[in-house]
Formats: structure tokens, C-alpha cells, sequence
């Protein structure tokens, strides 16, 4: 009797056992299989968002002739890289770089000025209104960019800056509105709050001035900040399209990128040109790419901050 | 010193005060007030007096218009295209975006690397990469055809060999696609710095109590999230009202010719319509969409927060 019931329990023990045993390797299973299919599923997507570019260098690099195979080729037979040359003295690439580049760096350099005077406003200086002006400025960002287009697109018109026939005059009219931005004022207000009271009170006691605390102490520490700002808006100038179109009104000397971009190649069918077209695309995007590897933490971070404060 | 910080905080914010008078606040107020001003020429700056025909004829273009004349699209043609657009193109993104966003949150290697293969769309022109679209989305010898073995099905252009006219809703799947690509980064950056942030013990407890990986997606980690979702459908929805780059790169500056059988006949937009008219010199017009343009997004936003108060856990 006593030996039936040892028999028992080891029997029950084991059985145990044996369930957490099997049980533990179904979880693990599991965990292999749903870590399978995640990555199976990353991938998947991830070659979905890779496509276009690997598409956009391959077309690039084919003849016209090449293009319109029956069976498309994932590797160009023979490589072209005279579309290249055809797609640079096609877009007029020199004065399209240099308008970007002008027009992307004073509106830069605008935006830098701006910003840090008013960013070490908001955060270091007591005065009144100051929560309210503050708000304002962030109410603006809420308004579709449209309700201004209009006004200042007459208001720089008035001043001939319009019709593409005063270069000078374009210039200023790509760049004067875009001299300010409430998000990066937004986002190096937040910067220079974090930069300690003590370090503000040690300067006054050393005698130093607002001035020479902001331009000596504040800006220096909010050097990441700066770069990805900088950063940012130079990208926003060679994608800017639509008001640049508007003030250069069909004068492709004032053209920026991208507007020099899509009017250059705009026939659609153009079979045996999307080799040249797509030269043309590298040429607009691989500068992006280039900044987007050397600043990569600098930018993701301008562009995730936004979604921090929740 | 008080009065004296006072002024001196003024003058550090004269530049921004001085620039945004002239480029914002006026020209917001100036706005509405051209929207409602009759026969303007803001050339010399006449007008003959103030009237709501404006939004009138922005609104009615069957009653005021026929082909050809200058207004003859914002409600029969911009206005759906951009709501269609705006309704399918965000929740699409949005989930994809949550679903990649928890993916990578849960792999234990070659997380960054997917990280920054999935912000790439975000650091490229949209008009350069809307023409690789187009020249994927080809209808002769576009890959996009050849891979599903469709033949010669014509997206986004007529087909130059038959003739074969564009069906608006092929067109619309196009630019569907190419807007979710475009926009995954950013929504995709959002979610994971929200989702690094969300305390493991969750996860830990969730684990004990036995609930399996998707049931704690969806009643931990979609809920724990909610503020960035909140945050993201906003920008989305403003951002898809303001479809405009898409469009062009895809379309090319006239917005595409379709089948008018099957739908509108071009993916014009509110915001191609707005600056259209600005082309046109009818800035009355373009004004009273703009201001329309600004109502609805004000009504969603406001819509969403008032929706999002019983739902979002902060």
C-alpha cells in the first residue's frame, strides 16, 4: 500500500514534470515562431520601402531600349553613365544648385538669427505677456500655411518681386517669409530651459551681460540643437516646390531644384528618356541621402521630438 | 530692472515679432478679409465691395461654371479627392505604421538597421520619388505591371499604344500607395519613441497574468500609446488635407486626366486649387478656399480632441 502510493507520486512528480518541461518549450516555440514572423514581416516591408530607390538608381543606369524589355532586368546589361551627363546639362544643374544653395542658406542663417534671440527670450527672460506671446506663436501652427500663401504672395507682388524679371527681388521673396519658424523656436526654447539657472547666475556674478551669456554659454550648449535645425531647414529649401514656383512664374533662372526637376522632365510617356529622368531624380535625392547618413542622429531627433511632449 | 528686462525682451523678439507681423499675422487677417471682397485686383487694390459669391462659386462650380472657366473644380473635383484621400490614406498609415513601430520594438537584433531603412522615405523629395513612382506605376514597361502580371493596365497615364484611358480609381490606388510610403517615417519615429518609453513592468505582469503577445498589444501597448496616436492622427489628417507635392510628382503639374466615367477626371486637390487660382491672379477665390481649407481642418482637430477625451490615457 505505502509502496503504491510512493509509485503514485513519483508518477504525479514526474508528470509534473514532464508539463512544465513541455509547457516551457511551447512557450519557447512560440516566442521562435512569433519572432520568425516579425522579422519575416519587417522585412517584407522594409523591402517595400527599398524598392523605389533600388528602382530609381537601376532606371537610371539602363538604355531606353533596355527600359522597354518584355522582360524587365533587375541590373542594368550595360551600364549608362552618360544618362547622367545628359540628365546635368539638362536640368541646368549649376544654376539650380546655386539658387537652392542661396535662397537655402540665407534662409537658414535667418531662421538660426531668429530663432536663438527669441528661443533665449522665451526661456531666460522674465517680461510680461510673455506666456501669451508664446502661445500665439504656437496657435499660428495650427493654421494651414494656404491663409498666409495668398497675402504674401500679393504683398511681394506690390513690391515686383513677381513675374520672374527682378532675380534679386525673387531671392528675397523665396526667402524673407521663411526667416522664421515657431517649431524650432519651439524646440530650442525646450534646449536652452534645460540648461542650469546656476550656470546663468555665475555669469551675472562674473559681470556678464545677456548678450555675451546667450552668444557665450547658451548657444555653445545647444549646439545639437542648432545643427539639426540647420540641417532641417537646408532640407526643407531643396524640397521647397510650390512657392518658388509661384515667384519664379515660368523663369527657369530663378528655378530652385525642384521645381527646375519636375518642370525639366514633366512629358509623361517618355519611354525612352526615364533613364535621363531618373539620372535626374538620383541627382535631386542622393544629396538628401548624403546628409541623412552623416547627421542621421541629428535629424531623426529634430523630427521625433514633436511627439514627445504627448 | 524689471522694466528694463521687460524692454530688452522685446528687442530680442523684434525680429520674430517684425517678420511674423508682416508674414503671418497679417497676411491670416488679410485673408479673410479678401474672401469676402467683390471683383478684387490686388494689383491696385480695387474692389467693389463685399459679398459672399466667393464661397459661393468656390462651392457651387454646376451652377456658375463650365468647362474651361477658372473655378470649375473645388467641390466637384478637389474637395472629394482630398477627402477620399485624407480617409483612406491616414488610418492605413497609421496602422501599418503602429504595426512596424511594435515589430521593431520586439526584436532583440538588427533593430537599427531597420530603424533607419524605415526613415528613409521621410529624407527624399517628394516630387523626384512621386516620378520613380510614375515610372513604376508605367503603363507599358512599368515594374509594378510586370510583377502582378497585369499586362498593360494604365495607372497613372493613358496608355500611349491603345489609347486605354486612366480609371480614376487605379489612379487613386497609386497615390494612395505613394502617400502611405511617404508618410510611414515619421509615424513610424513617433510610436517607437513612444513605445521606448512604456515601463516593462507591464509587460512583466501581463506575462504572469498569461495574456498572450496580441492581447497585450492591444490592451497594453495601443492604450499606454494613445497620446502619440492622438498627436499623430492629428498631423496626419492636417498633413493629408495639404496633399499637394504627391500629386505633382505623380501627376505632373496638370493633376492627371482620367476616365470622367469612372470619377473626377484629375487628383487635384484644395491646396493645388488655392494656388491655381493665386497663378490665375483670382485671389478671391483662392483666399475662400483657403479659408474653407482652414475651417475643415480646425473642425477635424477639434472633432478629434473632443472624441480622443474619453479615450486617451495620459
Amino acid at each position: 500500500m505505502n509502496a503504491l502510493n510512493d509509485v503514485s507520486t513519483t508518477l504525479v512528480l514526474k508528470n509534473d514534470k514532464f508539463n512544465i518541461e513541455t509547457k516551457q518549450k511551447l512557450t519557447k516555440i512560440g516566442k521562435v515562431i512569433s519572432l520568425i514572423i516579425t522579422y519575416a514581416f519587417l522585412l517584407f516591408m522594409a523591402l517595400l520601402v527599398i524598392f523605389p530607390f533600388y528602382w530609381m538608381i537601376i532606371t537610371s543606369l539602363k538604355s531606353g531600349a533596355e527600359i522597354k524589355a518584355v522582360v524587365p532586368t533587375y541590373w542594368p546589361m550595360t551600364v549608362r553613365w552618360d544618362n547622367y551627363t545628359t540628365a546635368f546639362t539638362r536640368l541646368n544643374f549649376g544654376t539650380l544648385l546655386t539658387n537652392t544653395l542661396i535662397v537655402g542658406i540665407f534662409s537658414t542663417i535667418g531662421t538660426l538669427i531668429t530663432t536663438i534671440l527669441a528661443a533665449f527670450a522665451f526661456a531666460r527672460l522674465e517680461f510680461k505677456g510673455r506666456d501669451l506671446m508664446f502661445s500665439l506663436l504656437l496657435a499660428t501652427m495650427m493654421i494651414p500655411g494656404e491663409m498666409m500663401v495668398i497675402s504674401n504672395y500679393i504683398s511681394v507682388s506690390l513690391f515686383g518681386m513677381t513675374g520672374g524679371t527682378n532675380i534679386i527681388g525673387g531671392y528675397a521673396a523665396m526667402i524673407l517669409p521663411f526667416m522664421i519658424s515657431v517649431f524650432y523656436i519651439y524646440l530650442l526654447r525646450q534646449n536652452f530651459k534645460q540648461i542650469p539657472n546656476e550656470l546663468y547666475l555665475a555669469a551675472k556674478v562674473d559681470g556678464k551681460t545677456d548678450w555675451a551669456y546667450l552668444w557665450k554659454v547658451m548657444v555653445p550648449l545647444a549646439m545639437p540643437t542648432l545643427i539639426t535645425i540647420f540641417i532641417l531647414k537646408l532640407m526643407g529649401a531643396w524640397n521647397s516646390y510650390v512657392w518658388p514656383n509661384l515667384i519664379a512664374s515660368g523663369n527657369k533662372d530663378l528655378y530652385l531644384i525642384t521645381n527646375g526637376l519636375r518642370e525639366t522632365f514633366s512629358t509623361a510617356n517618355d519611354i525612352d528618356n526615364y533613364g535621363i529622368q531618373m539620372a535626374g531624380t538620383v541627382i535631386v535625392t542622393v544629396p538628401l541621402l548624403l546628409l541623412f547618413i552623416f547627421f542621421r542622429k541629428y535629424i531623426m531627433r529634430g523630427v521625433g521630438r514633436a511627439g514627445i511632449k504627448g | 530692472m524689471e522694466t528694463k528686462n521687460n524692454y530688452k525682451a522685446w528687442l530680442y523678439l523684434a525680429p520674430v515679432i517684425i517678420l511674423m507681423a508682416v508674414f503671418t499675422f497679417y497676411p491670416i487677417l488679410n485673408t479673410f478679409y479678401i474672401s469676402f471682397l467683390k471683383g478684387y485686383n490686388y494689383i491696385n487694390g480695387t474692389f467693389r465691395g463685399f459679398t459672399f459669391d466667393n464661397y459661393i462659386d468656390v462651392l457651387t462650380p454646376v451652377l456658375h461654371s463650365g468647362p474651361g472657366t477658372n473655378f470649375e473644380s473645388v467641390m466637384q473635383i478637389a474637395l472629394p479627392n482630398t477627402m477620399l484621400l485624407t480617409v483612406v490614406t491616414v488610418p492605413c498609415s497609421i496602422g501599418l505604421a503602429l504595426l512596424i513601430a511594435i515589430g521593431l520594438n520586439s526584436i532583440p537584433f538588427l533593430k537599427k538597421i531597420f530603424q533607419t531603412i524605415f526613415f528613409l522615405p521621410y529624407v527624399t523629395n517628394a516630387i523626384a520619388i512621386g516620378m520613380v513612382f510614375s515610372v513604376i506605376f508605367d503603363t507599358d514597361y512599368g515594374i509594378f505591371n510586370s510583377i502582378l502580371g497585369l499586362g498593360k493596365f494604365p495607372w497613372i497615364y493613358p496608355s500611349p499604344s491603345t489609347g486605354e484611358a486612366v480609371n480614376y480609381w487605379s489612379a487613386f490606388l497609386a497615390i494612395c500607395i505613394y502617400i502611405v510610403w511617404h508618410s510611414l517615417p515619421y509615424k513610424i519615429l513617433i510610436f517607437l519613441g513612444g513605445l521606448q518609453n512604456i515601463d516593462k513592468q507591464y509587460y512583466e505582469a501581463a506575462q504572469i497574468d498569461g495574456a498572450n503577445k496580441l492581447k497585450t498589444s492591444w490592451k497594453i501597448t495601443v492604450p499606454l500609446l494613445s497620446p502619440q496616436i492622438l498627436y499623430v492622427c492629428i498631423t496626419s489628417f492636417i498633413g493629408a488635407f495639404k496633399e499637394y507635392n504627391s500629386v505633382i510628382g505623380l501627376f505632373g503639374t496638370a493633376g492627371g486626366a482620367f476616365d470622367q466615367n469612372t470619377g473626377p477626371r484629375n487628383m487635384t486637390t484644395m491646396v493645388y486649387f488655392i494656388y491655381d487660382q493665386i497663378a490665375k491672379n483670382k485671389v478671391q477665390y483662392a483666399s475662400a478656399a483657403a479659408v474653407i481649407l482652414f475651417i475643415i481642418i480646425m473642425i477635424f482637430t477639434a472633432l478629434q480632441f473632443y472624441v480622443s477625451k474619453k479615450r486617451v490615457h495620459y
